[in-house]
């Protein structure tokens, strides 16, 4: 595999729960052509759909990108807000700001950072209140 | 164990996969926060549920579960029910409630499918 073999964009949006899930089981189609092994395609598109599911429950709309390098993988996420005020309580599992609709989709049930985060290798979260957040988790390929 | 005895134990009418019931099944998990589906199922494993939304079917198709167990009779929509065919699941539709039905699936042999490790200690602390 040649470096940067990958680079994919999916925009999200706020609110629609109808396709919320679609760039996560694209993701999960991409890495299976590209012949990655099931234990990491399930980890990759685990933390996939936890990021597009937040994105879709809290943010404002943004992005979701996977790339693919020779010796791992890169999915990152950018929204253009609202922002986390207290990311330490957002990484807490069971901590949750979710509305009713997210939880009756089996959502918002403060597992969705814990998630990303225990399914990645390397996992970084910088937000900003009022600005926005950003999540990048990294999947080393052995 | 097959889907097929699954099935039969729990009465449960086939909506999808009449022709993939004696696929071998190993264990189970059961719950309605698919949040905890995607973090502790790390197994080809049967899931029991009681919501009927389409990310059953994303949690469904995320992990590559074979068979999704609807409980207290709950009817997922006819879109669900093709999509469901053409990911090749098997969808079963529980008369009992979810403990009856996870309950008589335990007593038929069943066993709850394994969770990773470290997450028994991180869910119980």
């Amino acid at each position: 595999m040649s470096a940067s073999a990958l680079d994919k964009h999916y925009p999200i949006q706020h609110g629609d729960y109808t396709r919320a899930g679609e760039a996560s089981a694209d993701i999960k189609r991409t890495l299976r052509q590209l012949g990655v092994s099931a234990d990491m395609m399930r980890r990759v598109s685990v933390a996939a759909y936890e990021a597009e599911m937040n994105m879709v429950i809290h943010s404002l709309g943004g992005e979701m990108c996977l790339q693919v390098e020779a010796d791992h993988i890169r999915l990152t996420t950018q929204d253009v807000g609202p922002g986390i005020a207290d990311i330490d309580s957002a990484m807490r599992e069971g901590f949750s700001t979710a509305n009713e609709e997210a939880q009756s989709m089996g959502f918002g049930a403060g597992m969705g950072l814990p998630n990303i985060k225990r399914n990645a290798d390397a996992f970084n979260i910088h937000s900003q209140p009022g600005q926005g957040t950003r999540i990048e988790a990294v999947f080393y390929l052995s | 164990m097959t889907i097929r005895d699954l099935a039969d134990k729990l009465g449960s009418r086939v909506l999808i996969g009449q022709d993939r019931l004696d696929q071998p099944v190993y264990s189970a998990c059961c719950s309605d926060l698919m949040s905890d589906v995607l973090a502790f199922v790390t197994e080809k494993t049967v899931l029991l549920t009681g919501l009927t939304n389409m990310h059953v079917l994303r949690t469904a198709e995320i992990l590559d579960l074979k068979c999704l167990i609807f409980a207290r009779g709950k009817m997922p929509g006819q879109e669900m029910l093709e999509r469901a065919e053409e990911m090749g699941l098997v969808v079963l539709c529980s008369p009992h409630t979810m403990f009856t039905s996870a309950g008589l699936l335990y007593e038929a042999g069943l066993r709850g499918a394994l969770m990773p490790s470290g997450a028994a200690q991180q869910s119980a602390s």
